[in-house]
């Protein structure tokens, strides 16, 4: 039998404490597609950055063809034939797409006219449709998927990966993008598919490796498997984290959303008539694969996001006025008490000032309270000094500038200072992320207290486990739209691994 | 009449020809990305390190040659800039500095350091006077032989020493370079977007400190052509003024075009010189005349920041550091 294109054995790779990939082992042959399947953080990336030479593994081996061999840099990837399709693409704008695709190459003569006649031939061999001439600002983003596989191709890969494909592309898209990749398959090439829709990994691959936490499950033939087992071995057993919920008093409508659409920069739909109502005393979790819209859902609440279409009404529990929050300027959305606290895709940048210490950046909360023109200190001191008392952020002490703490004391004080403002509503995105387990439920219990104190807390979560055991409610999200609302205490992760999954409804509809 | 015209275009010439080799230094820099707002320093230790090294070989030797006071000094001009272009390439590539920060510090330690030689030089050597490189400036000022004889063409266009036609030649290979060979992209996709060409495989470190040092050349021998042709070896401090600031400005009037370089430096010389030849004006409103390349360069970056069209954008990724991911 001939030996498979690319197989790892037991690689393990860790970031400090964090192990990202433990003990992995992948076989693809020639002529096959293998999806890569799991949740946010399970490692798939990384485990494919090694593959292209990007990170290197602690441990493990390698072997391309049969025979092992040790991948250092980018370069040493491109030798052994492999090629990467990284989610961000990684293209020069003003350049025509025959540029990008020479950009780098040394083992040829520069001629741009040759090149192009490569690129058209490559094109008409597996189907693409580009102008290689065309520059790239001027590209659809499906174009721009093209250049970087053409890009890869060009350089003559036979084993491909791609990383999230078709998160970026529209069903018709990613349609013709499966009719290349399968033009490719019968051409022998390998390539491995990193993804979270079940539906596409269904349609597309021979085989399916699924990873959850960095650890490798298994890998299943597509053609014996089925949605619900995928979704089982994907998220996993159940595990019990004693979260303490209380049942919810009184519960009023607090923020009602009515069919919100958002269309981002790049002209895709990242809110999709999205609606659901928050509760006063409640908290409402929302689950999804990340990028799923989640983030700007919270912006477009805090009056950071412009919207198409849609309302946020806002009942006033103060003045039992209703509100449509779309109509106000982030500040005054602010005043009345809707709060939108950690943003970790960006910490720092988004709630605190890392050059700044702990007192400075409560006063970016409150500057517009002072009467005089000198800065007022005294209360912010106050405030500073509360919250690292109260929620035990370590600090050598309030004078420290945010960036010198650790991330889990970085969230403290986030979520410290927005919770002394009082909120009625507190939106609160992966306020767990990179935290260890103490002061995650430090992180919970702060939260519970808002709900018992009648906040309509929203906290946009990752870990199933968690939102099921904190939660009340669950949102749940796929590809820009809600797919689900779900009743945290009686669902199941099954339930809701399988809606985060779920395809967008009215999407493709030709399969 | 003509021949005001005519002498207005050799001045407009000759003028522009510093500030050609300035803004074609600056556009090799700015394309790998590299915002070197040191030039007009640089342009300051082109200049004094020519004369420098001119001043000793004159005052070593009873009769010195031609040749070689050219090639000694144009040495010295290229030695003393691609140092100034290292220091400025070290503190940002290697140690991450400022660019605009470090940029600056040059300038002023560029003009200072001309001034302080153009100040010692003949007290290091025991002499009063200023400093005159005769024979220098001569070998320097050397124009084609047949020029005289071709009448006013002759005087308007040929009537230059050769470093006038070498600026020419160098904006055009320049543009060769940057459009049409591998070199050029590579160079020009580090300036638009250095994580692609650093994962293209491309040595985006070799490429900055190369293409910052080279500018740097080019820029210094703006200060060469100024004191070795223009001035025919004299030095005056702060004599060059405020030129290599117009380079830099040229740049963008440009749009960071090494052949557009080459036209809008003869402009920006004429605008420079134009007041001498309008008679009867003030000494206030000269100085307002002198100020139209700088309203000029403002027009053309609100036009271009109005138009926004891609091609006449700024290397993306100018003035910005570059650091590889860690992780």
């Amino acid at each position: 039998m001939e030996a498979p294109a690319i197989e790892l054995r037991n690689i393990s790779k860790s970031f400090g404490y964090i192990t990202a990939n433990k003990n992995i082992n992948l076989t693809v042959n020639k002529g096959e597609i293998l999806s890569l399947l799991g949740e946010n953080g399970s490692g798939k990336t990384t485990l494919m950055n090694m593959i292209s030479g990007i990170y290197y593994p602690d441990a493990g081996q390698i072997f391309i063809d049969g025979k092992e061999v040790v991948i250092k840099t980018p370069k040493d990837a491109f030798d052994y034939r492999i090629g990467m399709i990284h989610q961000h693409f990684k293209l020069v704008d003003i350049f025509s797409a025959a540029e990008n695709i020479v950009l780098g190459l040394r083992n040829e003569k520069f001629n741009i006219k040759q090149s192009t006649a490569q690129i058209k031939k490559i094109s008409e061999q597996y189907g693409f449709d580009i102008d290689p001439s065309k520059k790239i600002y001027e590209m659809s983003v499906s174009e721009k998927q093209t250049v970087e596989i053409i890009k890869v191709l060009y350089r003559g890969a036979d084993i491909l990966i791609l990383d999230e494909p078709t998160a970026v592309l529209t069903p018709q898209e990613t349609e013709k993008l499966f009719a290349v990749l399968r033009r490719m398959k019968e051409d022998g090439k390998s390539i491995i598919i990193i993804t979270h829709k079940l539906h596409e990994v269904l349609s597309i691959s021979d085989k399916v490796a699924v990873l959850r936490k960095g650890e490798y499950i298994g890998t299943v033939n597509t053609a014996e498997t089925n949605e619900s087992e995928l979704t089982e071995m994907m998220v996993g057993k159940k595990i019990s984290l004693n979260i303490d919920r209380s049942e919810p008093v009184d519960p009023q409508d607090r923020l009602v959303i009515n069919k919100l659409n958002c269309i981002n920069s790049d002209g895709l739909k990242v809110l999709d008539n999205v609606s659901f109502t928050a509760k006063s005393g409640e908290i409402l979790g929302v689950a999804g694969i990340a990028g799923s819209g989640q983030k700007e859902l919270l912006e477009a609440i805090a009056g950071l996001q412009k919207l198409e279409s849609g309302e946020i009404i806002y009942n006033n529990p103060k003045t039992n006025s209703s509100d449509n929050l779309r109509d106000k300027t982030p500040l005054q959305i602010r005043e009345l008490g809707v709060r939108l606290s950690f943003v970790p895709e960006d910490r720092l940048g988004m709630g605190l000032v890392g050059n700044m210490d702990i007192v400075d950046n409560m006063m970016l909360r409150s500057y517009k309270k002072g009467k005089s023109v000198f800065l007022e200190r005294k209360k912010p001191r106050t405030l500073a000094e509360k919250v690292v008392s109260d929620l035990e952020v370590s600090t050598p002490g309030i004078e420290t500038p945010v960036r010198r703490l650790s991330g889990g004391n970085v969230q403290k004080v986030l979520v410290g200072r927005e919770i002394a403002a009082a909120p009625t509503v507190l939106m609160a995105a992966y306020p767990v992320r990179g935290l260890d387990i103490n002061s995650s439920y430090l992180i919970y219990n702060l939260l519970n207290e808002q709900k018992e104190k009648g906040v309509a807390v929203i906290f946009v979560g990752e870990d199933l486990d968690v939102l099921i055991e904190l939660c009340d409610k669950i949102v749940v999200m796929s590809s820009g739209s809600v797919s689900g609302i779900v009743d945290a205490r009686t669902s199941t992760k099954e339930e809701i691994g399988f809606l985060m999954t779920k395809k967008a409804e009215g999407g493709n509809s030709n399969e | 009449m003509i021949a005001t015209i005519a002498s207005f275009i050799t001045a407009a010439i000759i003028q522009g020809i510093p500030l050609l080799y300035g803004s074609l230094g600056e556009i090799i820099t700015e394309k790998s990305g590299n915002l070197n707002l040191g030039i007009p320093g640089i342009m300051y230790v082109g200049g004094i390190s020519g004369i420098i090294g001119g001043y000793i070989y004159e005052k070593s030797v009873e009769a010195p040659n031609p040749i070689l006071c050219i090639i000694i000094s144009l040495a010295a001009s290229l030695a003393g800039s691609a140092l100034m272009s290292l220091i400025y390439a070290f503190l940002t590539q290697t140690l991450k500095a400022n660019q605009n920060v470090t940029g600056l510090a040059l300038t002023t330690f560029g003009v200072g350091i001309g001034n302080f030689f153009g100040g010692s030089l003949l007290k290091l050597f025991n002499e009063s006077g200023s400093i005159s490189l005769l024979e220098t400036g001569k070998a320097y000022k050397t124009v084609l032989p047949f020029a005289s004889k071709l009448g006013l063409f002759g005087e308007t266009f040929l009537s230059f020493g050769f470093l006038a036609y070498s600026a020419i030649i160098i904006a055009i290979i320049t543009s060769f370079i940057l459009n049409k060979t591998r070199t050029g992209l590579n160079l020009r996709a580090i300036g638009e977007n250095p994580a692609t060409a650093d994962a293209a495989g491309i040595n985006v470190n070799k490429y900055k400190y190369l293409s910052t040092v080279f500018g740097g050349m080019i820029a210094g021998l703006g200060g060469l052509y100024f004191v070795m042709d223009y001035t025919a070896g004299a030095w005056t401090n702060n004599g060059f003024g405020d030129r290599g600031w117009l380079a830099i400005a040229i740049v963008i009037f440009a749009l960071w075009k090494p052949k557009s370089a080459i036209f809008s430096s003869f402009i920006f010389g004429g605008l420079y010189i134009i007041c001498v030849y309008i008679p009867g004006l003030s000494s206030s409103a000269k100085e307002i005349i002198k100020m139209l390349p700088y309203i000029v360069t403002i027009l053309v970056l609100i036009f271009i920041s109005a138009k926004n069209k891609k091609e006449h954008q700024p290397p993306q990724s100018l003035g910005l550091t570059y650091f590889r991911e860690e992780r």
